[in-house]
């Protein structure tokens, strides 16, 4: 069930509509020809900028690897950064062998990242994969916890908290290329990071792939027809392992530093939330999402120390309002203007913008009053907030704040109905102008 | 060495039992609604805050019944107002709404009382050795701990084996619309039971608080242990939850106290590990180093030997 065929707008369901986008070479070539461009773009010149792509990349690979587990199998896994911070430190080892002299290029480091993920996901897989559901998600963080523990252990081997390093441009050199600058290895990571998307929904198309998501809908009926459902749960999972693994062997090449801490539970939340705020529903989710809470981790930290708060609570609006995540929302939307009946629908967000605005500016406002004085009292009740200067020693910043919380919530509650019908309206309206057409 | 033994065990056991203080609203809950509440031990840190916050006020004792009651709300709303809109969209969602509630709690805790430990010290009502053995004392708190433990224990036991109420909730989990149809409230039921689960956690705050480091990331430090406890206990079983409590909290404590490594085994057999084989890490590594590892190792164990846990009845 998507939502917008919940509120009735009849059109094709949004995996078909991205099927047809996945599987079309126009639309790689057209994001592979993007990505060879895009370090070029007025502002994205700066090494800062490539640097964040570069996150953004690995966080997509991350992600898709995620999306394959939980949206295409329907495995919750509490624990996917093991298989990511292996793969890391798989890596990072081959980079100090590559370091001592061993003659491999260095773009060929997340192989050995991929190899590590794929060898420790069928070692865990092939226990934890006999369950679905609620216990598999249990295990996973099991493994998960287990695997901290034992990387905090062996310190000769992790480095513990403070890590390994490498040094990625200390290597053979390739036609004259080091490695070293950022712009190269974007290149690098660019370069697998298509690769990898393209061959996980090559995997999707097997019949393996196929039967994932029939693994997904109902294991029992897919026992009927003669698959072994803890089999293809077991390949699925070993196959997001192996792709975890490669982005970590990414991680490694990028930062020149693997901690122990990037098999920790952390991360395996982390891409949850990148995963399920995108929406894993499909590829796309996962990608949407690896970009936008990367360039959030980056940029919000930038203005506040609550930023953590407001991922949560995106989270928590996802989880509630818009269970097919931000792919879901756009596709809605997508489907929308292609109807044509988009222009009541805006004039309804136009109506509600302004309540949902307060309500976001009066909640921002409390939390980081209130972040302020609990995490940084040397700072003083002097606070500069959305251009305004306020003293929160003084009840009015509070008061003022409430204030707009209320306001925001009635009138939001008021004026959500009209958002509603506006839908409602376009999905009428379509269905007729579809009746009159046939 | 029997002074060790004595006290390891008797510490074993009061973890054992803080571990079972927590585990038994979570498998309660689970076993009840089928929702794996991610959220609780979060639960747990709240009881420790609010307590700390109360007695500053009005004294522990008062805040001993309080607290666990403010929790208990919590719950409750976060059910009402949350699990219960989730709920349609069936266990992943739920799972996920528990996991993004633990993370706003964490938050939530930060705004209120910052990031650094807080001087949760054992009130001066309470804190006076029970008995003094081997020229130790035993202090009085861990002695009521024991007390309230093994009261939750009963009290769960019986009203759910014993009482009108316990019925209604055990046939509401299997069977929820012949429940209504007989004319009970059975989203009711179910804020309730997440209301006596939550609450009970809070009271595991209280007293537990004590016996940890109350910090932010105490939830996440407890969490995946009590989620340990409830595998290895059987999911849903009370009895497998106290049973694998008390086996985790003795295991770690007695290994906690052993200073010897895989090393100084194979010196015994007068096998010799050089210092520059890649195995000498590893066998390096002392019991004591590797306590943490204990109940992980377990759950690991227990999924291939006996997938249904303890006392378990179903494989899921």
């Amino acid at each position: 069930m998507t939502r917008g065929d919940d509120i009735g707008v009849p059109s094709r369901a949004p995996e078909v509509v991205l099927r047809q986008w996945t599987t079309s070479y126009r639309v790689w070539l057209g994001a592979a020809s993007v990505l060879l461009v895009l370090p070029f773009f007025p502002g994205l010149g700066s090494d800062f900028s490539r640097s964040l792509l570069s996150q953004m990349g690995i966080a997509a690979v991350f992600a898709l690897s995620y999306s394959l587990l939980l949206g295409q199998t329907g495995l919750l896994s509490f624990g996917h950064a093991v298989y990511f911070g292996l793969g890391a430190y798989a890596g990072i080892h081959l980079m100090r062998a590559i370091n001592a002299g061993l003659p491999v290029p260095m773009p060929l480091v997340p192989i050995a990242g991929a190899a590590a993920g794929l060898a420790f996901g069928m070692l865990f897989g092939s226990l934890t994969t006999r369950r679905a559901g609620v216990v598999f998600a249990l295990i996973s963080l099991g493994v998960g916890e287990l695997v901290l523990a034992a990387m905090r252990m062996v310190q000769g081997f992790s480095g513990g908290e403070e890590g390994i390093t490498a040094d990625r441009g200390a290597g053979p050199h390739v036609f004259g290329l080091t490695f070293a600058s950022q712009l190269e290895i974007y290149y690098v990571i660019a370069f697998w990071a298509v690769l990898s998307a393209a061959l996980m929904v090559a995997f999707l198309r097997t019949p393996v792939g196929r039967m994932c998501n029939a693994v997904r809908d109902n294991a029992e009926r897919a026992e009927f027809i003669g698959y072994d459902p803890v089999r293809v749960r077991f390949i699925a999972f070993s196959v997001a392992a192996m792709f975890a693994g490669l982005a970590g062997g990414l991680h490694a090449l990028n930062y020149e530093i693997v901690a122990a801490d990037a098999v920790g539970p952390a991360r395996s939340g982390a891409v949850l939330l990148m995963a399920y705020i995108g929406g894993v529903a499909n590829f796309l989710g996962a990608i949407l999402g690896a970009v936008v809470i990367t360039w959030l981790q980056v940029s919000l930290s930038d203005y506040t120390t609550a930023w953590q708060l407001y991922l949560g609570l995106f989270f928590m609006a996802v989880v509630l309002f818009a269970p097919n995540g931000l792919a879901g929302l756009l596709l809605m939307h997508v489907r929308l203007f292609r109807t044509g009946a988009w222009i009541a629908v805006l004039k309804a967000y136009a109506i509600a913008a302004v309540p949902a605005g307060a309500l976001v500016a009066g909640a921002v406002a409390l939390l980081e009053i209130n972040y302020r004085r609990a995490t940084q009292p040397e700072a003083g009740p002097q606070l500069k907030l959305f251009g305004v200067t306020m003293d929160t020693s003084t009840p009015w910043p509070w008061l003022a704040a409430s204030g707009l919380v209320i306001f925001g919530l009635v009138a939001l509650r008021r004026s959500w109905p009209l958002v509603t019908a506006a839908w409602r309206h376009a999905g009428d309206e379509t269905r007729r102008r579809g009746e009159a057409r046939s | 060495m029997l002074e060790i033994i004595t006290f390891s065990l008797l510490n074993g056991v009061v973890y054992g039992l803080l571990l079972f203080m927590v585990s038994s609203g979570l498998t309660l809950i689970f076993s009840m609604m089928g929702v794996l509440n991610f959220a609780h031990a979060s639960m747990f840190m709240l009881g420790a805050y609010f307590s700390y916050q109360i007695s500053r006020w009005i004294g522990f004792w008062p805040a001993l019944v309080i607290a666990p009651l403010l929790v208990g709300a919590i719950g409750a709303a976060a059910e009402r107002f949350g699990l219960r809109h989730v709920h349609r969209q069936g266990h992943v969602a739920e799972i996920l709404f528990t996991f993004g509630l633990a993370y706003l709690i964490v938050e939530f805790v930060v705004m209120v009382w910052g990031r650094n430990p807080i001087e949760n010290q054992v009130p001066a009502t309470i804190d006076f050795p029970l008995f003094t053995l081997f020229g130790t004392r035993y202090p009085f708190y861990k002695g009521l701990m024991t007390a309230i433990a093994l009261a939750m224990f009963a009290f769960l036991y019986l009203a759910f084996r014993r009482t009108r109420l316990g019925l209604v909730i055990r046939a509401a989990l299997t069977h929820p619309q012949m429940v209504s149809a007989l004319g009970h409230d059975v989203p009711r039921i179910f804020v309730l039971v997440f209301a006596i689960g939550s609450a009970l956690a809070g009271l595991a705050g209280v007293i537990g608080g004590f016996a940890l480091l109350t910090e932010p990331s105490m939830a996440q430090a407890l969490g995946p242990i009590v989620f340990v406890v409830v595998v290895v206990g059987g999911l849903g079983s009370i009895s497998g939850a106290f049973i694998a409590s008390m086996l985790i909290g003795i295991v770690q404590t007695f290994a906690v106290a052993l200073d010897y490594s895989l090393l100084d085994l194979l010196r015994l057999v007068r096998v010799a590990v050089p210092p520059d084989s890649p195995f000498y890490e590893i066998s390096a590594i002392k019991i004591a180093q590797a306590a943490p590892l204990i109940p992980y190792l377990l759950l690991v164990a227990m999924l291939i030997v006996r997938p249904r846990g303890l006392l378990g009845t179903r494989e899921t």
